[in-house]
C-alpha cells in the first residue's frame, strides 16, 4: 500500500467537505451508570476517523446509540446535515449507518447471499423472495469489494473470521451504506487478513463512506485513520487530525496521566524444569508439540491468531484429549482428562474469553473466587461462608480490585475488575504452573499495568507462568523465553535477550529473514 | 439451502421407506397405494400440527398449549353446530381459526409483551384452556347425534378418490413451505432461531416474530379443533388429552432442533408420517397398541441421538490449511 | 508502576439482610399463602379443622418430594419431564412384585430402585450423550409409561400387603401423616444439600455459567447425572407413597405430575433458565397449590376447573413482578 498517496487524499479531503454524520451533546446513563456526557464526534465522507479509549471509556454505548440500538438521554443526530432520529436498528440501517463489530452479528446457519441481504431480500411481482436475483446481487457485490473467492451459497459457518467480516462489509454495501462502524474489527484476524482489510478500507474512503474505527492498536490507528477522537470516562476528551499528533499525547488523553514503564523490571530468578511436555498431539489441532517450562519463569507463547497455541494449552490443561504424547509436571507424568484433574495436579488455565469462560455471572464475587477451591473451604461438603470471604479478601486484595462489596455480582464489574476476579480465583487454588491466555485482552491500561505487575510478583514467589499473547509488547516486555507456534506446530523457541519484533513475526508468519 | 429436503430429512424419508417395507413383509397389502392413502389421511391432523409447532420451536420457544387449544375450539364449534347447524361448515371453519388465533395471541402476548419465557406460559394456558372447555360445555359432550351431517362429512368427502382432509393437509403443507422459504416473515423466524442478537441488528422485530409465530401455531390449533371433532365426531374435555407431546414428537423425530433455527417443514411432514405409521401399522402386525407408546419414546430418543451426531460441532482444523490462504 | 497506595479494604457485604428479605420472592409467597389460607376459611365451614388441614397436606406431599429434587435439576440447566411416567413404571413393578408374594420391604425397595434407575438412564443420556434434556425426558416419558402400559395394559394391581399402606395413609404423631413429615424431612435435607453444601453451590455455578464452572474444575458431567438420579430416586419414593395411598397401580397413575411439579418449582421461584432459587420457595409454592386445590375441593369445584386456577396462579404470580417493575418505570410497552 502506497503510504504516500494515503496521506495526499486525506490532505486534500481534510476540512473541506461536510460531515456525514455529526451526534452532539449526546448523553446517556443507566441506572447508577454515566455512560457518556455530552460527547460530540463527526464522520467525513472518505476519511476515516478512528474511535480510541479505554474499556468502560463508552466507545460500545455510543456505537449502540449510532446504529438505534440505545436512544440517546440528550443530545442531537444529524446526518447529512439534517437532524435525525433513529429509534431502531431498523432506522439505522435504513440511514444507511452499518456496523462491524469483534464477533460477527450474523447468521451462521443461513448463506452468504441471504445473511447480505436479510431484512432487503429483493422481491418478486407477488411480494415473495426472489432467490435467484438474491445470489445474483450477492456475487455482484461480493465482486465489486474484490471479495469474488467467497461463494455466495456457502452457511456462513464454514467460512473464517476474515471472510464472515467480509460479509458483513458486503452487507453493508449491498444497500449503499454511507457510514460503516468497524468495532476491533482485526481481533480475529491475521497480518495478512488485516492487510486485505486494510484494503478494503481505502476502497471504502474512495467511494466516499465514512468510516469509523475502533481499536487500540496504535500500529494501525496510523495507518489507517485520518482523524481521530479519544473518550474518556464518558467523555470526549480530545480530538484531531493524526497527521498532526503523536502517540505520547493521545496515550496521555486516553488514561489521563503519562505512562511509562508499562512493563515491570524483574530479575529472574529461574530454577530447573517444573513443566515438561513431549511429543504432545491432536488429530486436527496440534502436532508434536514439545517445550519445558522452568520455575519462576515466564514463558511467552506467540503465534497468529489460529495457530493452536489456547487448543495446546487448553489440552495441558485437560479441558480436551490429546492423541498422544507425554506431561509431566515436577516430574511426575500426569494425563489430565478434566479441568478439575489439572487443577488437582497444580496447573491452572486461564481461558481467554472472559465472560465465557472465566466468570460465572450471576454469582458473587466471593463465590467465584472460591469456586476451585470449595474443597478446600468447605468442611466435609458443608459451605464455610467465613473461609470463603477470608479468601477472596485477601486476594482481591491483592490485586487492588475495585467493587463495592465481595457479595456483588461478578457481571456488574468492569472487564478489568473481572480479569482481576478470574485470576484471584486461579491464585486461590496455589497452583504450580498458571497459564493465561491473553490475559490483557480488550482492557484498559492501568488493569493491564496491574495485572502485568502481579505477574512479576507471582513468578517472584516460585510459581512458573505460561503467557499466551498476541500482542507483541506484552511478549517482548514480560517473557523470559518466547515459544513460537505457526500452524499447530512449534516453529521455534529463543531467549529473549536481544529479540526484536520483526523476528518474531517472521517467524510466526513463516517469512524466510 | 432448500427448505424442504435436507441430508437429515432424506435420512428419515429413507428409514420410512424401510419401515414400510419392513412392515409390508409381515402384511403385504402395507404398503399397498390404498392403504398408504390412508395412513396420509389419518395422519394429516398430526402433519398440521406438527408444522404449527415447528414455527414455535424454529424460534427457540414451545408451545405446550396446542392439544388444549384444539380441545377448546373443537367444543366451541361442535356447541355451535349442535345448537345452530345451519351454520356453513367453512363459516365455522374461520370461526375455529380465529377462536384458536385469540388463544394463541394470549400465548404470544405473554411471551412478547412480558418477556415471561414461553414454556412457562404454555405450561399455564394448557390447563387454562382445557379447563375453560369444561366450563364452556358445563362438563357435557357433544357426540355424532348432536352433529350436523355435513359437519361430519365435510372432510370425509372424496375429491379426486383424495378425502379433504388430506387435501386441506396438502395446502396447509404447501402454505407453510411457500411461507417459509419465500417470504420475509419465514426468514426472519429462521433468523431469530439462528441468532436471536443478530437479529435485532438486521432490524427483525423479534418480540413481534414471535407473537406471529404463536398465532400461528394458535390458528393450526383452531383448524385442527374443528378436524379432530369432525374426524372422530366426539366433542369433550378429554379429546387430544397429552397430545401435546406428540406433536412435539413428530417434530424432534423430524429433525427439528429444540435449540430454535435448525428444521425444514418436509422434515415435520415425515415426523408426523413416521408416528403415524407406526400407530396404523401396530393393529395390523398385530401388536397391542399398548405397545405405542413405548415405541414412540424409543423413536424419540433414537432420533434426538441421531440428530445430535449430526449437529456435533467439531475441534479446530488447524494443521491443514483449511481455507485458502 | 506508580506509588502503590494501601489496598483497599473491601466489605463482605453492603445490603441489609432485613430489606432484602423483605422484598424477596419467599415473602411474596407467605403473602400469597396467607391471603389463601384466609379465604379459604371464610368460603367453607370445613377448613379450619386439624384433620381437616391434615387431609390438605396430602394434596401437595407427593408431588412436593418431586419437586424438590426437581428444582435442583432445574436450578443447573435442565429438565425432567418424565418423573410421573417413572412413578407409572415403578408402581407397575412394585404391583407385580405383589403379585409375586413379595413383602413391603422388598416393595419399597423395588420402587425407590426403580426410580434411581430410570434416573440413571436420563442422566446418562443427557450427560454421556450431550443431549438436551427436555427432548430426552419426553421420549423417556413416554418410553418409561409404555412400558407400565405394555405390562398391565388397562388392568389394575390391588391386594397390597396391609404393612403396606402406612406410607400414604399412616401418621406419624397426631394429624402429622408419614407422608408430611417425610416431605418436611425431604425439604430440610435438600434445603442443606442446596444452600449449605459445595455441592449446591457447584450446582448454582453450572446453572449461571456451565461453561465457565467447567473451566473452574466443577465436574459438570457428574453433577447433572447425581441430579437426574435425585430426581428418579424421589419420582421413585413418591411411588411408593402414592401407591400406597392408593392401594392399587394403573399405568395412568400420576397423569400429570410432571406439569404440577414444574408448576411448583417455578411458581418457588425457581427460574426456568436456571441459576437460581430456593427450596424455602418450593416449598412454599407446594403449600400454596395444595391450599388452592384442597380450598377448591371442599367447595366442590371439579379437578379440571381447579387446574384453570393453577395455570392462572402461574401466570399471574410470574407476571406479577414484571408488571409491578413496568408500572414504576412509568412505561408498558
Amino acid at each position: 500500500m502506497d503510504t504516500t498517496a494515503h496521506h495526499g487524499t486525506a490532505n486534500e479531503r481534510a476540512p473541506a467537505s461536510a460531515p456525514r454524520l455529526t451526534l452532539s451533546g449526546i448523553s446517556k446513563s443507566f441506572p447508577g451508570v454515566r455512560a457518556l456526557h455530552n460527547v460530540s464526534l463527526s464522520l467525513y465522507p472518505g476519511q476515516v476517523t478512528a474511535l480510541i479509549g479505554e474499556n468502560g471509556a463508552g466507545k460500545s454505548t455510543l456505537v449502540k446509540i449510532m446504529t438505534g440500538i440505545y436512544q440517546p438521554d440528550a443530545g442531537e443526530i444529524g446526518i447529512d446535515g439534517e437532524a435525525t432520529t433513529l429509534p431502531s436498528a431498523h432506522a439505522a440501517f435504513g440511514h444507511g449507518i452499518t456496523a462491524i463489530h469483534q464477533e460477527t452479528v450474523l447468521f451462521d446457519d443461513l448463506s452468504v447471499a441471504e445473511n447480505i441481504f436479510l431484512g432487503h431480500a429483493p422481491r418478486t411481482r407477488f411480494g415473495t423472495i426472489d432467490w435467484r436475483m438474491m445470489r445474483k446481487n450477492a456475487r455482484e457485490v461480493l465482486e465489486t469489494m474484490r471479495a469474488g473467492h467467497i461463494d455466495a451459497d456457502a452457511r456462513l459457518k464454514d467460512l473464517g473470521i476474515a471472510n464472515k467480516h467480509l460479509v458483513a462489509v458486503a452487507r453493508a454495501m449491498s444497500i449503499d451504506a454511507q457510514i460503516v462502524i468497524m468495532d476491533e474489527p482485526t481481533a480475529a484476524l491475521s497480518m495478512k487478513e488485516i492487510e486485505e482489510l486494510f484494503l478494503l478500507i481505502e476502497f471504502l474512503k474512495s467511494e466516499g463512506k465514512a468510516v469509523l474505527f475502533i481499536s487500540h492498536k496504535f500500529d494501525e490507528i496510523y495507518r489507517i485513520a485520518d482523524r481521530y477522537t479519544v473518550f474518556r470516562d464518558g467523555e470526549m476528551v480530545g480530538e484531531g487530525l493524526l497527521k498532526d499528533t503523536g502517540q505520547n499525547e493521545i496515550v496521555r488523553m486516553m488514561v489521563g496521566r503519562s505512562v511509562d514503564h508499562i512493563f515491570p523490571r524483574r530479575e529472574p530468578q529461574i530454577g530447573g524444569p517444573v513443566l515438561s511436555v513431549a511429543g504432545l498431539s491432536h488429530p486436527t489441532e496440534f502436532d508434536d508439540i514439545g517445550f519445558e517450562l522452568r520455575k519462576g519463569e515466564i514463558l511467552g507463547f506467540y503465534g497468529l491468531v489460529g495457530a493452536g497455541r489456547s487448543e495446546v494449552m487448553q489440552a495441558i490443561s485437560g479441558i480436551t484429549r490429546t492423541s498422544r504424547g507425554t506431561i509431566s509436571l515436577e516430574g511426575k507424568a500426569i494425563a489430565p482428562k478434566s479441568a478439575a484433574d489439572s487443577i488437582d495436579a497444580g496447573i491452572v488455565y486461564v481461558p481467554e474469553e472472559r465472560g465465557k469462560q472465566g466468570v460465572v455471572i450471576g454469582l458473587p464475587i466471593f463465590q467465584n473466587v472460591s469456586l476451585p477451591s470449595l474443597a478446600r473451604t468447605s468442611k466435609s461438603g458443608m459451605l464455610r461462608l467465613a473461609e470463603e470471604f477470608a479468601l477472596a479478601r485477601s486476594y482481591t486484595e491483592r490485586l487492588d480490585l475495585r467493587a463495592s462489596s465481595l457479595s456483588q455480582d461478578v457481571g456488574t464489574l468492569s472487564g478489568g475488575n473481572q480479569q482481576k476476579v478470574v485470576i484471584a480465583k486461579w491464585l486461590a487454588t496455589a497452583p504450580k504452573v498458571i497459564i493465561l491466555d491473553e490475559p490483557t485482552k480488550g482492557i484498559d491500561i492501568g488493569s493491564k499495568a496491574a495485572v502485568h505487575g502481579f505477574m512479576a510478583e507471582l513468578v517472584s514467589q516460585g510459581l512458573s507462568v505460561i503467557m499466551v499473547s498476541s500482542e507483541l509488547p506484552e511478549i517482548l516486555g514480560m517473557s523470559d523465553r518466547v515459544v513460537v507456534m505457526r500452524e499447530g506446530r512449534i516453529a521455534a523457541t529463543y531467549d529473549n535477550k536481544g529479540l526484536d519484533a520483526e523476528t518474531l513475526v517472521r517467524t510466526a508468519a513463516g517469512i524466510a529473514a | 439451502m432448500k427448505a424442504l429436503l435436507k441430508y437429515r430429512e432424506l435420512w428419515l424419508l429413507a428409514g420410512i421407506v424401510v419401515l414400510i417395507s419392513l412392515i409390508s413383509t409381515r402384511f403385504p397389502g402395507f404398503a399397498d397405494p390404498a392403504n398408504l392413502r390412508q395412513v396420509f389421511n389419518d395422519t394429516s391432523i398430526l402433519m398440521i400440527l406438527a408444522l404449527g409447532q415447528m414455527v414455535v420451536i424454529l424460534t427457540r420457544s414451545i408451545d405446550l398449549s396446542m392439544a388444549s387449544n384444539l380441545c377448546f375450539t373443537g367444543m366451541v364449534v361442535a356447541m355451535l353446530n349442535a345448537a345452530h347447524p345451519a351454520i356453513p361448515i367453512p363459516v365455522l371453519v374461520v370461526i375455529a381459526l380465529l377462536v384458536g388465533l385469540v388463544l394463541g395471541a394470549i400465548n404470544g402476548l405473554l411471551v412478547w409483551r412480558l418477556n415471561i419465557p414461553s414454556i412457562v406460559v404454555t405450561l399455564g394456558t394448557l390447563t387454562i384452556y382445557r379447563g375453560a372447555t369444561f366450563v364452556l360445555s358445563g362438563g357435557a359432550w357433544v357426540n355424532a347425534d348432536q352433529m350436523s351431517p355435513e359437519f361430519i362429512n365435510f372432510q370425509r368427502a372424496a375429491l379426486l378418490g383424495i378425502p379433504v382432509l388430506s387435501w386441506i393437509a396438502i395446502l396447509v403443507i404447501a402454505l407453510f413451505f411457500l411461507v417459509m422459504t419465500r417470504t420475509a416473515t419465514g426468514r426472519s423466524i429462521y433468523a431469530i432461531g439462528v441468532n436471536p442478537t443478530a437479529s435485532v441488528y438486521a432490524g427483525i422485530d423479534v418480540g413481534r416474530t414471535k407473537f406471529i409465530v404463536f398465532c400461528i401455531s394458535g390458528m393450526i390449533g383452531g383448524l385442527a379443533g374443528y378436524l379432530w371433532i369432525s374426524r372422530y365426531v366426539i366433542a369433550s374435555v378429554e379429546v387430544a388429552n397429552g397430545y401435546e407431546l406428540n406433536i412435539i414428537a413428530a417434530c424432534v423425530i423430524g429433525g427439528i432442533s429444540i435449540a430454535g433455527g435448525i428444521g425444514s417443514v418436509g422434515g415435520a411432514v415425515l415426523g408426523a408420517l413416521f408416528l403415524g405409521i407406526i400407530s396404523n401399522a401396530l393393529p395390523v402386525i398385530n401388536i397391542s397398541p399398548f405397545w405405542q407408546m413405548a415405541i414412540s419414546g424409543s423413536a424419540i430418543i433414537l432420533a434426538v441421538v441421531l440428530n445430535a451426531r449430526g449437529e456435533r460441532r467439531q475441534g479446530r482444523i488447524i494443521l491443514r490449511k483449511a481455507e485458502a490462504a | 508502576m506508580t506509588d502503590t497506595p494501601a489496598p483497599r479494604r473491601i466489605p463482605d457485604r453492603l445490603d441489609k439482610p432485613l430489606s432484602s428479605a423483605i422484598f424477596s420472592w419467599e415473602a411474596l409467597l407467605i403473602v400469597i399463602a396467607v391471603a389463601i389460607f384466609a379465604v379459604n376459611s371464610f368460603a367453607s365451614p370445613y377448613f379450619f379443622d386439624p384433620w381437616s388441614l391434615s387431609d390438605l397436606t396430602f394434596n401437595f406431599t407427593e408431588k412436593g418430594l418431586i419437586a424438590l429434587a426437581m428444582a435442583l435439576l432445574i436450578i443447573s440447566g435442565e429438565i425432567d419431564l418424565s418423573v410421573a411416567a417413572i412413578v407409572a413404571l415403578a408402581s407397575t413393578l412394585m404391583g407385580m412384585a405383589v403379585q409375586a408374594g413379595a413383602g413391603t420391604p422388598v416393595l419399597v425397595l423395588i420402587g425407590i430402585v426403580v426410580g434411581l434407575g430410570c434416573g440413571a438412564f436420563n442422566g446418562l443420556l443427557v450427560t454421556r450423550f450431550g443431549l438436551p434434556s427436555i427432548v430426552v425426558t419426553i421420549g423417556t416419558m413416554s418410553l418409561f409409561r409404555g412400558i407400565a402400559f405394555i405390562i398391565l395394559g388397562d388392568q389394575a394391581y390391588k391386594g397390597y400387603p396391609e404393612s403396606f399402606a402406612f406410607f400414604g395413609q399412616g401418621y406419624v404423631w397426631w394429624v402429622f401423616s408419614f407422608e408430611l413429615a417425610l416431605f418436611l424431612v425431604a425439604a430440610v435435607i435438600y434445603w442443606f444439600l442446596l444452600h449449605r453444601t459445595s455441592f449446591g453451590r457447584r450446582v448454582l455455578a453450572i446453572g449461571n455459567n456451565p461453561v465457565a464452572a467447567q473451566f473452574s474444575g466443577v465436574r459438570v458431567g457428574r453433577i447433572k447425572f447425581i441430579l437426574f438420579c435425585l430426581t428418579g430416586l424421589m419420582s421413585g419414593i413418591a411411588s411408593v407413597l402414592i401407591t400406597s395411598r392408593l392401594g392399587s397401580t394403573r399405568p395412568s397413575i400420576a397423569q400429570g405430575y410432571e406439569l404440577e411439579a414444574i408448576t411448583m418449582v417455578v411458581l418457588g421461584g425457581v427460574s426456568i433458565l436456571g441459576g437460581a432459587g430456593s427450596i424455602l420457595g418450593v416449598v412454599l409454592a407446594a403449600f400454596i397449590m395444595g391450599l388452592v386445590t384442597f380450598g377448591l375441593g371442599l367447595l366442590n369445584v371439579p379437578g379440571i376447573v381447579m387446574s384453570i386456577f393453577i395455570g392462572l396462579l402461574l401466570i399471574i404470580v410470574i407476571a406479577l413482578p414484571i408488571v409491578w417493575r413496568r408500572l414504576r418505570e412509568g412505561r408498558f410497552a
